[in-house]
């Protein structure tokens, strides 16, 4: 285990027994095991926790000690339920639309470097990789919406496609004042351009005094990419029942489900690689006392990584808890009239900043 | 290539998805199954772009024509009326004109092919960060077509906010 750039992907790529790239798809299948376990425990068991915390309750308490083998029960239930495809539906699309809709959160992953000896496929377009490939599962949702043949499920979907569409366009120019200071796409070499002794004073949020505007951008409008609230009119319970995947039950709704959190940590985790550092420690050096030194490494990046990602899903679960949903309009206007401006106006900012300011 | 290797396979596996979904898209008599077929075209053509080292443009076809046409082309087939009962086939058939047309063409691409060079695999791999060439590139010997292009989408984009309006007198009720 070297200490160099990817020396674990790339020694699980060699690792080629018979001639068979079984490393490949080891590598593949990290990620993939990871959405699921944390999807389990933090995900569904987690957000049910806090919002129960959140609301004075106590939540699943029944299963276990404090509910914890609730999600467990919750898994056999849906392992064993029946596996219904409505009469009316387009069989096709109803089946096909969970599948395409995980596939394009789950490719997301493959540029998401976990660790400093860790990244699924180190290209060098990578951030953009990660933008680009959301649209793929823009058409899972249509295909589950349609497939329904239901029209909750076809609003659902409309709205959800017409959301994430428009706030790619914030995202995307809020992402780009990150690359920007980073001067790379390479998911890679923007965590190594935020490395230093200073911890989290290196991290390109506190590098600009405007970076905290696409920082924020980019939050807001990840939580509309996502569907989460106060973004979640796609499946607002009190409108359309639960949106695209209304007509869904058993496993089909749960590989939904997993799509949805998958997404969720894919969001956290671009928002904290590209403006706090990825897998970087934020802890400084103080004086001889090498904190910053101490708390980086391979495998040291795989913590600071999901602990990141996994505070950036607790603030997600908090305003779902806290905000109350927006209207269709107000959140158009909000995209276009108030994010997509201030996306434009940081762009420039920094690129000032980036050129008269070393 | 006289024996397989992995990456071969998975070349094959990504033409034979390219190849069979376009032709599905185009012999399927649902309209919206041809677009969602549509989908795999683009993917698959978007790995083809990868395995000719071309990288930037694979991600660029995914974010323009999976993210902007096609959900584009969803929305316009799912909002017309009656879309499942609407006939694929015109009553005006041109059978005849249409087969010389495409033979000709076929003609005339396998000749240039064969007149021409045969195939012509790079000497070298490509090298570095192809986004930063593509960015020098395109401000510094493009920079004419490039500024047109943006004009014209600006146009584009001023024209269909001037569209979707709603119209003065309409709104004040």
């Amino acid at each position: 285990m070297g200490n160099s750039l990817n020396a674990w992907s790339e020694a699980l790529t060699g690792f080629a027994p018979m001639g068979l790239p079984l490393g490949m798809v080891i590598l593949a299948a990290i990620p993939l095991v990871f959405i699921a376990v944390y999807a389990l425990t933090y995900g569904v068991y987690g957000e049910r926790k806090i919002s129960a915390f959140m609301q004075d309750r106590l939540g699943p308490m029944e299963v276990g000690k404090w509910g914890i083998l609730q999600t467990l029960a919750d898994i056999l239930k849906l392992l064993q339920k029946e596996d219904i495809v409505p009469s009316s539906a387009d069989k096709f699309l109803f089946v096909i639309g969970p599948g395409i809709l995980f596939v394009g959160s789950f490719l997301a992953y493959a540029v998401l470097p976990f660790s400093p000896a860790f990244i699924g496929a180190s290209l060098n377009v990578g951030l953009f990789f990660a933008i680009g490939i959301v649209s793929i599962e823009v058409v899972g949702i249509l295909a589950a919406g349609w497939g329904s043949n239901n029209k909750w499920s076809l609003y659902g979907a409309v709205r959800s496609v017409a959301q994430i569409v428009s706030y790619e366009i914030p995202a995307a120019i809020a992402l780009l004042c990150g690359a920007m200071m980073a001067g790379t796409l390479d998911m890679q070499q923007i965590n190594v351009m935020q490395s230093g002794p200073w911890g989290f004073a290196n991290f390109f949020l506190f590098q600009s005094p405007i970076a905290w505007l696409p920082f924020l951008i980019y939050f807001i409008a990840s939580l509309a990419e996502v569907n989460r609230a106060p973004f979640d009119i796609p499946e607002a319970e009190s409108e359309l029942v639960a949106g695209y995947f209304t007509e869904y039950s058993g496993m089909k709704f749960a590989v939904i489900f997993l799509a949805e959190y998958g997404s969720m940590f894919m969001v956290s985790a671009i928002i904290s690689i590209v403006f706090l550092g990825g897998w970087n420690s934020p802890l400084p050096n103080i004086g001889s006392f090498a904190l910053n030194d101490m708390t980086n490494g391979p495998v040291w990046g795989v913590f600071w990584m999901v602990m990141k990602g996994f505070f950036f899903i607790f603030v997600q679960m908090w305003l779902r808890w806290t905000l109350p949903r927006l209207r269709v309009d107000q959140l158009m206007y909000l995209c276009w009239k108030v994010l997509t401006p201030f996306a434009f106006v940081s762009f420039v900012l920094t690129a000032i900043w980036e050129i008269y300011v070393p | 290539m006289s024996y397989l290797t992995p990456y071969t396979v998975i070349f094959y596996i990504f033409a034979a998805i390219t190849v069979l979904s376009a032709a599905f898209v185009v012999f399927t008599r649902n309209v919206i199954y041809s677009a969602f077929a549509l989908l795999f075209t683009f993917f698959g053509v978007a790995a083809l772009y990868v395995f000719l080292s071309a990288d930037f443009i694979a991600v660029t076809q995914v974010v323009v024509y999976v993210g902007g046409i096609l959900v584009l082309l969803l929305f316009g087939v799912m909002f017309t009326n009656s879309i499942m009962n609407a006939k694929p086939k015109s009553d005006v058939l041109h059978i005849i004109p249409g087969t010389l047309l495409l033979l000709a063409m076929i003609g005339a691409l396998l000749y240039t092919f064969y007149t021409t060079h045969s195939w012509m695999p790079s000497e070298t791999m490509l090298q570095g960060s192809i986004v930063e060439r593509i960015g020098f590139e395109t401000m510094s010997r493009y920079v004419l077509p490039f500024e047109m292009a943006s004009i014209l989408l600006l146009a584009a984009l001023i024209g269909a906010a001037f569209l979707a309006r709603f119209d003065k007198p309409a709104n004040h009720e």
